[in-house]
């Protein structure tokens, strides 16, 4: 079994490999199970994925409106058209105030309920049963409900009813920008959904901590709490800190269904994702420009990634342990 | 596993034979759902979209008429969600286009071919329809789409409510505003104009004295009455009486029956529903006048059928639609007035509409033909953005709305320079 894996993973052997084993042919080799297996997942990606990007490369350079097969070659045109667009810039910064928001509030949530299900002596599967749960809901039904039943702007909206037992007034958390309600909205909704499933991962993290450790530490006169917690539970973390952050980053990057089910007819609140959607899609049809936005978007995705792989070490994780 | 018996092999067989007929039809599975079904035998397959109207029956409505066509098989694509025009727009893009659906008449889509011209169908019984209807789907002699509904857009109000506030219908924005103060109490807000404004756009406008283009298409919204209208909606959106972040918009009757508020806009298609709920104690007013030269208005909205001009039946769906909203008039009629109400553009449906002829009904029939306001074909997609940027920068937050209208100005008029020159 593992002979299989570990040869599939290394490497796909080509098909010379079967004539070792002549009787059993091509149909039996492990480099036709390996295709088999990887085909449909492959073709997927390539048809899905990697396409449609090479795709939008090359949109990028034409003037595309309302069409996806272009002739008009523009050369950096859209490029240089979408930089100035202040509509996209601003959508840039939209992102970063929404990252520096949701990335540490998830991590320190999600981690901060792997801890206390770690510690339950009882009950732990329920519970984190419970926490992971949200994370099978789709984004834009728990969009609908935070925006037509929590937060909606009338007496009965679950939040202004427990305010008002405050005496505090109906707020429109959605509809007036100013106050901006409108990321406690988004925030909550995305804190909901995602903390859930990295709470599994940092609880999966957490389990694999040495026993030991804790029980040296302990000799070596650490109190519990605070300080074991600093300088053993969460340096053990780090690998799985990093991973979590670096997905963090990459969803916030990501962000559209709730900032596009949540905020109708806005010009503040858009995410690159839901500003380039209305670029390509909305009434312009501007393929090439929103496709050139898109290869920005990637490319910063990217560089962000590396960037952050280098502070924070990524992939070094296994070599600190 | 050392040692792998031939049954064993069998079941691999299987397996992988059942993995790759499951990879298969996946992948096929992907693009199949492109509303057209499969064929029923009888000539040609065509598609219409439609945006799903909030009155029920409405869908089996449109299934039904499509059914009882004989020419070819007719099938229907219900596009739900808020945003019709973007999913309508990138449909038209693909091969899985609709041959007929329906929209506003938008003068991009004739500049760039997108829709048939449909004169032929219309002409002989041209004379049947309203005139305004006809005006505002020609371009030069030639019309591109028919009407199907006329839906004029005003306020219902609560007649209780205002008689216990003791105010008349407000005929000017300010005395909206000040009806909005007095309606409000700590469960009623006086006013909704739906959440994020835009229904209001049109007839702020039209009730300043100003319009969306003039007639040589040139901007006609940039003007001191707007600014002044702009600048007193900002001062309702602040004032804590205009109801914000209703579970339902402007369109559905929700708010008004819920009790959520005194006034209401919304549009003639809902009436029915009002007047399940609400009786008697409902009335009706046009948006009113904004400022010293406005007067007050109408928008009459509706939606109009078109064919595709790019798709590979055009003579097949233009056959179905001059069957279905040029000689089925009881259809016509039917879709009219059977779920919520709509002005048939159709006179002679119009004069025979005894659902129209009396009561509230027939008043909002009058605040249509008296302050209405039909579309311009050259008011396109792109635009009404744009004017909705306006609103979203300048009521909605604290903008100023003259920089806001300049700004729209610039869009609108590279808008109206790549369609007219």
């Amino acid at each position: 079994m593992s002979t299989t894996t570990t040869r599939g993973l290394a490497g796909p052997a080509p098909a010379e490999a079967s004539p070792a084993r002549p009787r059993r042919g091509l149909r039996g080799s492990s480099t036709f199970n390996f295709w088999l297996f990887t085909s449909p997942f492959l073709i997927g990606l390539i048809v899905f994925v990697y396409v449609p990007i090479g795709w939008s490369v090359y949109l990028s350079f034409f003037e595309a409106r309302f069409t996806v097969t272009p002739s008009d070659f523009v050369g950096l045109g859209n490029y240089r058209e979408i930089l100035t667009d202040s509509n996209f810039t601003g959508s840039l910064v939209t992102f970063t105030v929404f990252a520096l928001f949701i990335v540490p509030t998830t991590w320190a949530l999600s981690l901060g309920l792997a801890l206390l299900v770690n510690r339950l002596r009882f009950m732990r599967a329920f519970f984190r049963s419970v926490f992971f749960l949200p994370t099978a809901c789709s984004y834009v039904a728990a969009s609908l409900i935070w925006k037509m039943s929590i937060f909606n702007g009338v007496r009965f909206g679950l939040a202004n009813t427990v305010l008002g037992l405050f005496g505090v007034d109906n707020t429109a958390w959605l509809a007036d920008p100013s106050p901006p309600w409108y990321w406690l909205v988004i925030v909550t909704a995305r804190l909901w959904l995602q903390s859930g499933f990295y709470m599994i991962l940092f609880l999966a993290a957490l389990q694999n901590i040495p026993r030991e450790l804790y029980e040296a530490a302990a000799i070596d006169g650490a109190r519990r709490g605070l300080q074991t917690f600093w300088y053993i539970t969460l340096p053990q973390l780090r690998a799985t800190s990093t991973a979590v952050i670096l997905l963090l980053i990459v969803a916030a990057y990501q962000a559209f269904d709730e900032f596009f089910n949540l905020l109708s007819k806005t010009t503040w609140g858009r995410p690159p994702l839901v500003e380039l959607y209305y670029t390509a899609l909305g009434q312009d049809q501007n393929y090439g420009k929103g496709s050139a936005g898109a290869v920005i978007l990637t490319l910063l995705i990217c560089l962000v990634t590396l960037f952050q792989g280098r502070i924070m070490g990524f992939g070094r994780g296994e070599d600190s342990k | 596993m050392p040692a792998l018996s031939s049954s064993n092999w069998d079941r691999r067989s299987i397996l992988r034979a059942a993995a790759g007929l499951a990879a298969a039809g996946t992948l096929a599975a992907c693009g199949s759902n492109n509303g057209r079904g499969g064929g029923s035998g009888s000539g040609k397959n065509l598609a219409q979209m439609f945006h799903a109207y909030g009155e029920a029956g409405t869908e089996q409505a449109v299934k039904r008429y499509a059914a009882a066509y004989k020419g070819a098989h007719v099938t229907t694509q219900w596009i739900t969600g808020s945003n019709f025009e973007s999913k309508l727009f990138a449909s038209l893009l693909t091969k899985n286009a609709p041959d007929v659906f329906e929209f506003h008449p938008q003068y991009q889509l004739i500049k760039s071919g997108q829709v048939a011209d449909l004169t032929d169908l219309i002409e002989p019984v041209k004379d049947d329809f309203n005139q305004a209807d006809i005006a505002s789907h020609t371009v030069d002699g030639k019309i591109y789409g028919i009407r199907m509904i006329d839906d004029p857009q005003f306020f219902f109000y609560r007649k209780s409510m205002l008689e216990k506030a003791n105010i008349e219908p407000p005929t000017t924005l300010d005395e909206l505003i000040e009806a909005a103060a007095k309606l409000t109490t700590d469960k009623v807000k006086g006013v909704f104009l739906g959440n994020d404004l835009h229904a209001v756009i049109q007839p702020l406008f039209y009730s300043a004295g100003a319009d969306t283009l003039t007639d040589d298409n040139k901007i006609a919204y940039h003007t001191d009455g707007v600014v002044e209208g702009l600048k007193q909606l900002r001062k309702l959106f602040t004032s804590g009486d205009l109801l914000l972040d209703a579970p339902a918009d402007y369109w559905d009757p929700s708010a008004l029956n819920q009790g959520l508020c005194a006034i209401q806009f919304c549009g003639m298609w809902a009436m029915p529903q009002f007047q399940q709920t609400l009786g008697d104690d409902l009335g009706v007013m046009p948006f009113p006048k904004v400022g010293a030269a406005g007067k007050p208005s109408v928008y009459n909205g509706g939606w109009s059928v078109f064919v595709n001009a790019k798709s590979a039946n055009v003579d097949a769906a233009k056959e179905y639609v001059k069957w279905l909203w040029i000689d089925q008039k009881k259809y016509q009629e039917d879709w009219a007035l059977s779920y919520g109400f709509h002005i048939p553009p159709r006179t002679s449906i119009a004069r025979s509409a005894t659902k129209l002829k009396s009561g509230l009904p027939a008043e909002g029939v009058k605040l249509f033909d008296e302050y209405g306001h039909f579309d311009r074909i050259g008011w396109t997609q792109a635009m009404i953005t744009a004017t909705e940027n306006v609103f979203a920068d300048c009521v909605r937050k604290n903008g100023d709305p003259e920089a806001a209208l300049d700004k729209c100005d610039k869009t609108v008029n590279a808008e109206l320079k790549k369609l007219f020159g």
